[in-house]
């Protein structure tokens, strides 16, 4: 039992399920119940945030460990037991699912068929994400991990656009490619350390020939998930195809569970693979910045620019990881945060466009701030986020991972720094194509601005992107400790005079 | 001894189906109704007596009854009664409502236990054969389908072969060792072994790869599956297969157990061969009872995994294994079963078409199953699968696990065909209306799927009790 007396993470975690049920069991006629879905999943998904808030008020950020700790026994003969915690790592990236969440159903205008089978799914995919921050046993993680393909395969492939079929089976293919291999390194961990605890496989030494492997394996999955370069092919796809609601959690939270792989298993449990793969991650890092970057610029259609953003900025993400800085991996983290929210921003944008029945080719757009002011104000607001304007969101996670690299290779730095300056290019375009042109067609000058529930969806994000931005430490403090930590274990490990200290105590 | 309670289940399901043969043959009144429930009961009553009856050695040792038959037993009564009850409204529509069906189900289980619980070769002989003459004859029940009594013939044909292969093994086993029986056996094998039985036991071993249609000893398995009727085809899927599988490891664990170096590496490239066979000839069928044959060779591979570790903890995967995939499997059959437009069955893939949309359930547990099957966690399949990798790993066969893991992914892709067919593809499939009894088997084996994770212990317990007792 945890300290509240009640176990708060497996209640956020399947709360979500209730409402699922609430949605199953719905009767009547069908615009009724579309109607009645839509409120259902609202408040199950406000609810389960307000609970997410309160384990914020009560996380003691003073703790570098997990807080809130449960444990049922579970696959007892095994040695893996039903865990689930939050240590300021994770707290975050579980708050951001559950505040993305209401936002996703409330961007589901657009969605008419089989309403009740789409807002089950996406409460699945919440409780399946939530999961996975939360747990704290490996083979649970997994499962929720790969859990998470299955509403997600749905939504896409049901509810999604043209090519919605092809971009669902290789998004799910993809995926399963790399998790089914980062399956065989989890066992040969739980085989090595006779546990699938996290806190214990931590202090299991893994042999660092064999580490190289294993970080292979975990490449596979994670490296998928976050889209690292040049595993991100299915990432266009995806989030081109998905209907909007599934593109805001493919982009703003799933995208985050590679990074969090990298930094909860990769990262501490193979301090050597990890720093001999630095290299080759900064790399992949390096030409996920430049390179998308570039494909970005070419890209025509509003989703799709903002979908190859978004693997560019994964790429600053994964160079913060391998710095093994604490100002690198906070960078990473707030980053992570940053991104989550700004990316669901723009694609919150994109979606008042389509609302308003609109196509998303910029060569079809334009002059749109005249009428819009409103919106042009905040899609320019999460754009300047989105490029790293200082005052936003997205400038203190990129300032502080080019801190961390300028501590470990100049090069790098140079070249993350670059991306910046790049992704500036390519979101002025898309601002200039889509707000300051001349009206493209006449039908564009007959648009109305945001209604009440476009600001419902927009304005706790922008003020979201400006709260991270001017006041970050309230964000930076809770990660701090387990970052320190995680930094200290890692330069221990590498360290054979100090590990040896370290047991020996 | 003239009796022993070690032997209850058989004789209840030995007279028992007698009795049901006389009850069917001697009243004018169409009884398939009748016998069928009657099969059912007597299998839940014989289920019952397996639980409780001691463990022990009957008839001079030729039989042995142990937690591991026991748990074998109970898949084998679970598998042949979901089939029976999804035989309950097929074989009448399909008018083939023969009483002799139930009866000719019951005497294939009574094979199949006397087979699990052999502790003689020629015991596991006599119950393997009449558990393969019961099936020959329910794969051609339907008479007057050309299709139903090819695949009678060929499974005939192909299974008197494997018969013959396992009898000729028996026999040059019993030629160089000079015994029958299991544990003399294990204990005169303990010293070594010529290269007479080595062949013997070779022979043996392609005996029974035919029985759970391990490639390459596979080629029956898919035309025998498109051709019987759904629930004979739904039967093959489960009670065989379970049964032949811990005939399988019984085998090779206790009297050959001394032989793991010599019969190991066969079962690795029987193995790998129909993990990968699973996987790639599924890709390219069309007809849902085909892919469900290539999808149940696949699957051998994977439990063959858990005993070509070895290991007591490869046993208990393979159990797991099986014990899993018996319940996909008949949920599977429900959902092929509840496939029929306008009075006919229908078998393609292309037929499920829209059915999210018209049976939102009906597609949902055949959609579960479905990933089930590919091993997605949090399905019941997932867990089938990390046992025996884990087993397989931990007894350093790791090319065999990778080699799991890539054929996995090739399988989940057509898996997902059939998830993609239901719920992405428009269409209206306009199915009749499925009947109570297919709607339950259908539920039970999604319910179960999905609900595993909340207790795997129970079946994990009773599959270590069981592996610990096939290793000694």
């Amino acid at each position: 039992m945890t300290q509240l007396g009640f176990p708060i993470l497996s209640l956020i975690t399947f709360l979500p399920l209730v409402g699922v049920f609430l949605l199953v069991t719905l009767q009547g006629e069908d615009e009724l119940i579309a109607c009645r879905a839509r409120m259902i999943a609202l408040v199950t998904s406000l609810v389960v945030l307000a609970l997410g808030l309160y384990l914020w008020d009560v996380f003691d950020p003073s703790i570098p460990g997990y807080q809130f700790n449960e444990m049922l026994p579970w696959l007892s003969g095994f040695g893996i037991s039903y865990r689930m915690g939050v240590d300021g790592i994770s707290l975050f990236l579980i708050l951001l699912t559950l505040f993305l969440t209401p936002i996703a159903i409330m961007a589901s205008g657009s969605i008419t068929r089989r309403v009740r089978g789409f807002f089950s799914a996406l409460l699945l995919l919440e409780t399946m994400t939530v999961g996975m921050f939360a747990a704290t046993d490996l083979v649970l993680f997994y499962i929720f991990f790969e859990a998470v393909l299955l509403p997600m395969y749905l939504i896409i492939g049901v509810w999604g656009g043209e090519r919605r079929i092809y971009a669902a089976v290789k998004f799910f293919i993809f995926t399963l490619a790399g998790s089914l291999f980062m399956l065989l390194a989890l066992i040969w961990m739980w085989h090595n350390a006779g546990s699938t605890n996290i806190t214990t496989l931590l202090h299991t030494p893994i042999p660092p020939k064999v580490q190289m492997w294993l970080f292979l394996a975990f490449l596979a999955s994670f490296g998928v998930k976050a889209a690292v370069w040049p595993l991100h092919t299915w990432l266009p796809d995806a989030y081109g195809e998905a209907p909007l609601p599934g593109t805001i959690m493919l982009a703003a939270v799933l995208s985050k569970m590679g990074a969090y792989g990298f930094l909860r298993f990769a990262v501490p449990m193979l301090p050597n693979a990890a720093a001999a793969a630095a290299p080759l991650m900064f790399v992949l890092g390096v030409v996920a910045v430049v390179y998308v970057s570039f494909v970005a610029l070419a890209q025509t259609d509003m989703k799709r620019m903002i979908a190859y953003s978004s693997v560019a900025h994964m790429g600053i993400i994964i160079i913060g990881i391998f710095t093994f800085t604490v100002e690198g991996v906070e960078g990473a983290l707030f980053q992570m945060l940053s991104h989550g929210i700004v990316i669901a921003g723009l694609f919150v944008c994109t979606g008042v466009l389509l609302a308003r029945g609109q196509g998303l080719a910029l060569s079809r757009l334009g002059g749109l701030a005249a009428k819009m002011p409103v919106y042009a104000a905040l899609l320019m607001l999460f754009s300047l986020a989105n490029v790293g304007l200082p005052g936003t969101s997205g400038f203190i996670g990129e300032i502080l991972v080019i801190v961390g690299a300028l501590k470990v290779n100049f090069w790098v730095a140079l070249f993350a720094a670059t991306g910046m300056v790049l992704s500036v290019a390519y979101m002025l375009v898309l601002v200039r194509a889509a707000l300051f042109d001349k009206f493209t067609r006449p039908q564009l000058a007959g648009l109305l601005d945001l209604n009440g529930k476009e600001y419902a969806m927009m304005l706790p994000l922008a003020a979201l992107v400006l709260w991270l931005g001017i006041y970050p430490s309230s964000f930076t403090h809770v990660f701090a400790a387990p970052v320190a930590a995680l930094i200290q274990a890692h330069t221990a490990s590498l360290m054979p005079h100090t590990a040896l200290a370290m047991v020996t105590k | 001894m003239i009796y022993n309670a070690s032997f209850a289940p058989a004789l209840i399901l030995g007279v028992g189906g007698m009795a049901l043969l006389l009850i069917g043959v001697l009243t004018k009144r169409d009884r398939f109704t009748f016998c069928s429930f009657g099969a059912v009961a007597l299998l839940v009553l014989a289920a019952i007596s397996s639980a409780t009856v001691p463990d022990g050695a009957i008839f001079g040792g030729l039989i042995k009854t142990s937690r591991f038959t026991r748990f074998a037993d109970m898949l084998v009564y679970l598998g042949a009664a979901m089939a029976l009850i999804l035989s309950l409204d097929y074989n009448r529509r399909e008018k083939i409502a023969r009483f002799e069906y139930p009866v000719l189900v019951l005497f294939a289980v009574l094979g199949m236990i006397v087979m699990v619980s052999a502790a003689d070769l020629m015991t596991l002989y006599i119950g393997f054969e009449l558990q393969s003459l019961a099936l020959y004859i329910a794969a051609a029940i339907a008479r007057d389908s050309l299709r139903s009594t090819e695949a009678g013939l060929k499974y005939f044909v192909l299974g008197g072969l494997a018969s013959g292969l396992l009898l000729y093994g028996i026999s040059l086993v019993y030629g160089f060792a000079g015994t029958t029986n299991f544990a003399s056996l294990a204990n005169i094998l303990g010293n070594g072994a010529g290269y007479g039985t080595v062949v013997g036991v070779v022979f043996v071993l392609i005996g029974l790869a035919f029985k759970i249609s391990a490639a390459p000893f596979h080629m029956w398995a898919p035309d025998v599956y498109e051709g019987a009727p759904t629930p004979v085809t739904a039967l093959f899927g489960t009670a065989p297969k379970a049964a032949a599988m811990a005939l399988f490891l019984s085998v090779m664990a206790g009297p050959f157990g001394h032989l793991v170096g010599q019969w190991q590496a066969l079962i690795e490239i029987l193995s790998i061969i129909s993990m990968a066979l699973g996987a790639l000839a599924a890709i390219g069928q069309t007809n849902i009872k085909r892919l469900m044959a290539y999808s149940s060779i696949g699957h051998m591979g994977y439990a063959l995994m858990g005993l070509a570790a070895g290991t007591v903890e490869g046993f208990q995967a393979t159990l797991i294994y099986m014990a899993l995939y018996v319940v996909m499997s008949f949920g599977a059959f429900a959902c092929i079963i509840a496939m029929r437009r306008k009075g006919q069955a229908v078998e393609k893939i292309s037929d499920l078409a829209g059915l999210a949309g018209e049976r939102p359930w009906f597609a949902l547990a055949f959609a579960i199953i479905m990933w089930a099957m590919a091993g997605i966690p949090p399905l019941s399949g997932f867990f089938g699968k990390l046992y025996i990798f884990a087993a397989a790993m931990n007894a350093g066969l790791l090319q065999l696990a990778i080699i799991g893991v890539v054929t996995s992914i090739i399988g989940a892709f057509y898996y997902l065909r059939v998830i993609k067919v239901m719920y992405f593809d428009r269409g209206t499939p306009d199915f009749d209306m499925t009947p109570a009894s297919v709607k339950f088997v259908m539920s039970a084996g999604a319910v179960v799927t999905v609900l595993y994770i909340l207790l795997p212990g129970p079946l994990v317990a009773a599959a270590a009790a069981a592996a610990r007792v096939l290793a000694g």
